[in-house]
């Protein structure tokens, strides 16, 4: 059961989108997100989910993985779509009971809020869907290098990640492994209510978080076996380097940026 | 020894206790030992000899709390040179999940040359090369925790290699290995030997693994006990035995056969080597 985990939410492609450099996918999430929050109208809302659903057909990634995704960001989309139409203020009243009164405003807003919310969680998905792990974080080292400068710990932090990422396929093997020994001692952990069951990871948890301990200063020593010594000086097998495409892409970005801000200023 | 490699003057070592009033308890003491350029040495001990710890003194983990280290020519307390020492002695650890660093094979791989800053072009050739002498090359974009015990530790072998190491010390590699894996392990011990010309020095307590070394030490409680060839070291069975050690299979036939009056050779290491005495013995 634990072994349909998945690292994060990668489909390996070789699509044009998988092929870009993570730091050009990185700035074009950002430059999107902006477009997005500068989006009023309904025609700016068209362009920018254009440009989403030609970069999910270029990317090749199914429409059944991006709304799988949305399923938990159902609620908030409901709540958040729900307030909007009932207090957004208008004087076009379509229906009104009680306290409440519903307007022709509190629709547009309840709608492109929904849309907004839903584009921007697939805006995200674009990134994390067709980028490894190990791009990613390559990728966000190399954007904050210039953060070296105010002392923030950049390699360090994405040693880290990239370790954290790493030990996931392990730790979940080990939890695998005690949970089966656990059972096979007669420990149940798929009955009773929610509190039982939390309970029932208890022995789980301990032994695990133990072993990590154990595995970290292993690795840590293998580390320092094949010469770690830190950021400083170090060199990579893979280097990033940004192609043609890249530029395409980003421009391709703040194009869709400034169109919706030029839409915003003719009042669309 | 004039091509003397690994040179350790009575190095005597305890880890520091966490309280102040416990006394702490050597863990080695006064180990003496000279390892040639190019030699294959098997240093045997039963669990808390002492020889894991001895392993740790030879690329810098440790530092000793008496007498010298010296590799290369460096003293390992010397820590301008401590890069330098950890780049020629390379170390393969137990527990091949612990000591792979990253998600793809290749990666994991470049490290060592990553850290020494080795230029992008060459960490590439260097990773290559490494993974074909482990065997490993086709799997080269693979993640490690979905190979086999074997193959991860061949590729933490390949981690190793590609920092083109003069020495390595391998810390009882085949330990968590099925028997297909332990084979393999061997096989390229031998072949970094042989073909490669690297130093070996082998942690183990398998003695079929002992027997293939050109030179075995035997430790006990922190201490050197025994030192030579592995055809001299494996007839002293009674000693041996009271180390807590097993002699391998061929050499405890022929010791019950000679307690028993057969006139047979002890120094029988291999399979046929022992048949091809036994039927010398009988065909008289």
């Amino acid at each position: 059961m634990l072994r349909d985990i998945t690292l994060g939410q990668f489909f390996p492609g070789s699509t044009v989108v998988h092929r870009l450099d993570p730091r050009t996918k990185i700035m074009m999430v950002v430059v999107y997100i902006a477009a997005l929050f500068n989006a009023k109208s309904w025609v700016s809302y068209g362009v920018v989910l254009a440009f989403l659903v030609f970069s999910i057909a270029v990317s090749r990634i199914r429409l059944s993985a991006m709304l799988r995704g949305l399923k938990p960001i159902v609620f908030i989309v409901v709540l958040t779509s729900l307030l909007n139409l009932l207090y957004a203020r208008g004087e076009d009243v379509i229906a009104h009971w009680w306290i409440f009164t519903i307007t022709r405003q509190g629709v547009k807003a309840a709608i492109l809020m929904a849309a907004r919310l839903i584009m921007l969680v697939m805006g995200t998905f674009m990134l994390t869907y067709t980028t490894s792990p190990i791009m990613l974080t390559y990728g966000l080292e190399l954007l904050m290098n210039p953060l070296k400068k105010l002392k923030v710990p950049v390699h360090e932090l994405a040693m880290m990640m990239s370790m954290a990422l790493r030990l996931i396929p392990t730790l979940i093997e080990e939890t695998d492994k005690i949970m089966s020994a656990q059972k096979a001692r007669g420990a149940e952990f798929d009955t009773g209510n929610l509190i039982e069951k939390a309970k029932a990871m208890l022995p789980v948890l301990v032994p695990l978080f133990l072993s990590s301990f154990r595995r970290a200063d292993e690795l840590a020593t293998a580390m320092e076996a094949r010469c770690y010594h830190g950021g400083e000086g170090r060199t990579r097998l893979n280097v990033l380097k940004f192609a043609r495409r890249d530029y395409l892409a980003f421009a391709a970005g703040l194009l869709l940026l400034a169109a919706v801000i030029v839409l915003a200023r003719l009042g669309l | 020894m004039d091509n003397t490699v690994i040179k350790i003057d009575d190095l005597t070592f305890f880890y520091t206790p966490d309280d102040e009033d416990t006394v702490p308890e050597d863990v080695l003491s006064g180990v003496s030992l000279e390892i040639g350029q190019g030699s294959f040495v098997a240093v045997l001990g039963h669990n808390g000899s002492g020889k894991s710890t001895l392993a740790r003194h030879l690329n810098a983990l440790l530092l000793p709390k008496g007498g010298t280290v010296t590799v290369f020519g460096m003293d390992t307390k010397d820590e301008e040179l401590m890069l330098e020492i950890r780049r020629r002695v390379g170390m393969v650890f137990q527990n091949p999940d612990n000591q792979i660093v990253s998600n793809v094979v290749e990666e994991d791989v470049a490290f060592a040359p990553e850290n020494l800053g080795v230029p992008t072009p060459e960490i590439r050739q260097r990773v290559d090369e490494a993974l074909k002498t482990v065997g490993m090359y086709k799997y080269r974009t693979h993640a490690p925790h979905l190979l086999s015990g074997g193959q991860k530790q061949r590729i933490a072998i390949a981690g190793v290699l590609a920092m083109r190491p003069k020495c390595v010390v391998f810390d009882e590699p085949t330990a968590m290995l099925d028997p297909q894996g332990r084979r393999d392990v061997m096989k390229i011990i031998g072949r970094m030997k042989n073909e490669l010309g690297s130093t070996v020095i082998l942690i183990t307590h398998h003695m079929e693994e002992a027997a293939l070394a050109d030179r075995v030490v035997v430790m006990s409680d922190g201490k050197l006990v025994m030192d030579g060839p592995p055809r001299e070291i494996f007839t002293h069975v009674e000693e041996l035995e009271a180390l807590g050690l097993t002699v391998p299979g061929t050499v405890k036939l022929m010791w019950e056969l000679r307690r028993r009056g057969l006139d047979v050779p002890l120094s029988t290491l291999t399979v046929d080597e022992c048949a091809a005495a036994l039927a010398d013995h009988f065909g008289k």
